[in-house]
């Protein structure tokens, strides 16, 4: 049906939103992503005819289980944000495909749209920028579930319960407006109007990067505590890999537009496989001055995703590149934990790196 | 102790408009020649308006600076015109938070290097741009030849820092300022970016002041730490004594709310409430009504730099 049709069936009033329940049960993961693939063309030469792209995201599948806080880490460029714009279909994938606790999202037989938007909300780095600057807070946080068909009146109260939840007073906050609040109460907000459609998923992209860190703490404090309270599900996506660790359950590693690595947070952090992560994880400060860093882990800059090298993409900037790396993109491996996924040679038995284990060949 | 290089007395920053902005209370502050600095605070802190102070880049009709600053001698509240130009990038320079943005985007980095150089020193252009492709390979630059015909928007972000950082050392200064340098940058890079200066400091035996609002950078950098809260400097100290027994309550804070290795499963102990209005800063301490220790007397006096432990801090009850 097109879409201007569906608005002149009458939407049947609702009083309350209520959260979707499971279906799938817990095994089922809550979303599933497959094979997304979004490039960017550039434009440029003679009569602008197109001739690169962009590799923005390539090849990206995993998994979010309920419940769990996925991080997903990075330097800049390498697709992070871009997938979860992908995800929350803010714009539409070249490819692949999305399944939302077992139902394919936007597609035959599947689920609507609408109904996946409910079921996922997203917070933004910028607070102010994702606010409307002539809305008050109350009608922020109400705007949307009165889209879904909830009354004025019911919409009002809910927002300044919400209100109330993430620690603003309704009565002093709900008749401001974005610029009469600080950073940290802006980011608040964000998060209660996230929380008014009563997503099951929640996806943070960068959402405490901009705040000062004795607040980015309150706000740490306040997104476990409605995870708990709530059974949220979140992916969690960061440059700090210190929050990434206090918060999230399992991490994955995107370089260049593809999962490097992908495990749970403890065994990311002590046992990483990919040079790349290593390289990552050894670049954060030392907080202990006793013990600064001497060498930084890796030169350069991280290369543009136009043109991406072939075959291994961090190549160029690995202490540990051969001639296979070059020749061959290395997939997401086990090494017989199915937890802990990898693409990298070195760990891949038989591949041809020096370093590789022995195949191991079962007669 | 050394004769300092800089001596900051009773610094007082207002910006007069529609409302009057408190940036700067009363700092005190002193650096000994090639020492490094580091200035650690919030937004809205006063980092950045001390080291655009020290280089009189506040709008000079808004801003109301009293108090004293002298650099290497020199009152630089009193210099002007030429002299002022010839302090500016000769004896102090600067490195900004957004290197896209300090650069002119319409020449090519050795150009601007070499007018740089010039307007300084009397030196020819020939001798100007062999100074300046030294530096941009001093700051290790691949190919610095190539790079010297580059623009600005030609260069990756770590590039143009390291190029920002060639552009301030130039006329060898002896205090170099450092705002929020790596902020913007990539893990990765931000740590090249601070090894490079660390390393550069020691060779050139310059002062560095580095403002930042991460405790982990500041570690990596400084000797001394500086903690600043609403226009004060709250807690000062050699690193090692400031991160492992903080002193004042906003610095412990600071560090408890910092998320470290080791933190997972435990609620953070964030410090309540936000920092204050400078334009309505509290009678007393600014930190009172975040402050679980405050007394009346807290809400009532600002707190004079005392000494506790052997490092300096204005806090009427400091945590020994």
């Amino acid at each position: 049906m097109p879409p201007y049709e569906r608005l002149l069936i009458p939407m049947p009033p609702v009083t309350q939103l209520v959260r979707s329940p499971d279906r799938g049960g817990p095994v089922q993961p809550l979303l599933s992503v497959r094979n997304l693939v979004k490039h960017f063309p550039v434009r440029d030469g003679f009569l602008a005819r197109t001739k690169r792209a962009v590799h923005a995201v390539d090849d990206v599948s995993f998994d979010v289980a309920k419940g769990e806080t996925l991080g997903i880490v990075g330097e800049s460029g390498c697709g992070k944000s871009t997938t979860a714009r992908l995800i929350a279909r803010l714009m539409l994938p070249d490819s692949g495909g999305l399944l939302f606790d077992g139902d394919g999202v936007d597609e035959f037989g599947g689920m609507s749209l609408q109904e996946y938007r409910r079921n996922l909300q997203m917070v933004f780095q910028d607070s102010f920028a994702s606010l409307n600057p002539r809305m008050t807070m109350e009608d922020t946080i109400s705007f949307g579930p009165r889209e879904h068909g909830v009354g004025r009146q019911q919409a009002r109260t809910r927002a300044r319960a919400l209100l109330d939840r993430v620690g603003l007073r309704p009565a002093q906050f709900a008749q401001r407006y974005p610029h009469e609040l600080s950073g940290g109460q802006r980011q608040r907000v964000n998060i209660a109007r996230a929380l008014a459609l009563e997503p099951r998923l929640l996806i943070l992209d960068e959402a405490v990067a901009a705040l000062d860190k004795s607040v980015q703490a309150q706000v740490l404090n306040l997104l476990q505590e409605l995870k708990t309270e709530q059974g949220l599900t979140y992916i969690f996506i960061s440059h700090d890999l210190h929050v990434v660790q206090y918060l999230c359950d399992r991490v994955m590693v995107m370089y260049l537009g593809q999962v490097v690595e992908v495990g749970p947070v403890a065994q990311i952090y002590s046992a990483a496989r990919h040079p790349y992560t290593r390289a990552l994880l050894s670049a954060v400060p030392s907080m202990d001055p006793a013990r600064r860093t001497s060498k930084p882990p890796l030169s350069g800059d991280p290369p543009n995703p136009i043109n991406p090298p072939s075959g291994c993409r961090f190549r160029d900037r690995c202490p540990h590149a051969e001639a296979v790396c070059a020749s061959a993109a290395p997939l997401l491996h086990g090494q017989g934990n199915a937890a802990h996924l990898a693409a990298c040679h070195m760990t891949m038995a038989g591949s041809g790196h020096s370093a590789a284990p022995a195949l191991e060949i079962h007669v | 102790m050394k004769s300092p290089l800089l001596s900051v007395r009773d610094l007082t920053v207002r910006f007069m408009g529609e409302r009057m902005v408190q940036a700067l209370s009363g700092v005190n502050l002193e650096l000994a020649p090639g020492e490094t600095l580091g200035l650690l605070g919030e937004s809205g802190s006063g980092k950045s308006v001390t080291l655009r102070t020290l280089l009189r880049l506040n709008p000079p009709k808004r801003t109301q600076v009293q108090g004293q600053l002298l650099v290497d001698g020199q009152d630089v509240l009193a210099l002007q015109g030429d002299a002022l130009a010839r302090y500016r990038g000769g004896v102090v320079s600067m490195v900004f938070q957004e290197p896209g943005l300090a650069f002119d985007p319409v020449f090519t980095i050795g150009r601007q290097m070499t007018e740089m150089i010039r307007a300084h020193e009397r030196v020819d252009q020939a001798t100007a741009r062999s100074r300046a492709l030294q530096m941009l390979e001093r700051v290790q630059i691949p190919q610095a030849r190539k790079r010297m015909d580059a623009y600005p928007h030609e260069l990756s972000g770590g590039m143009r820092q390291r190029a920002m950082i060639a552009l301030a050392l130039c006329c060898r200064p002896k205090l170099l300022l450092a705002d929020e340098p790596t902020t913007a940058l990539d893990a990765t890079v931000q740590i090249q970016i601070l090894l490079l200066l660390r390393e550069l400091q020691r060779e050139l035996g310059m002062a560095v002041i580095f403002v930042t609002h991460d405790i982990g950078a500041a570690v990596e950098i400084s000797d001394r730490l500086a903690i600043m809260y609403a226009g004060r400097i709250v807690e000062q100290g050699a690193v090692a004594d400031v991160i492992s027994r903080p002193l004042h309550p906003y610095t412990q804070g600071l560090m408890a709310s910092t998320v470290v290795t080791g933190m997972r499963g435990k609620p953070l102990a964030a410090i309540p409430g936000a920092p204050p209005d400078l334009t309505q800063l509290p009678t007393g301490c600014a930190f009172a009504p975040r402050c679980q220790g405050a007394s009346d007397q807290c809400r009532q006096q600002v707190p004079a730099m005392g000494e506790a432990r052997g490092h300096p801090v204005a806090c009427w009850h400091p945590l020994v």
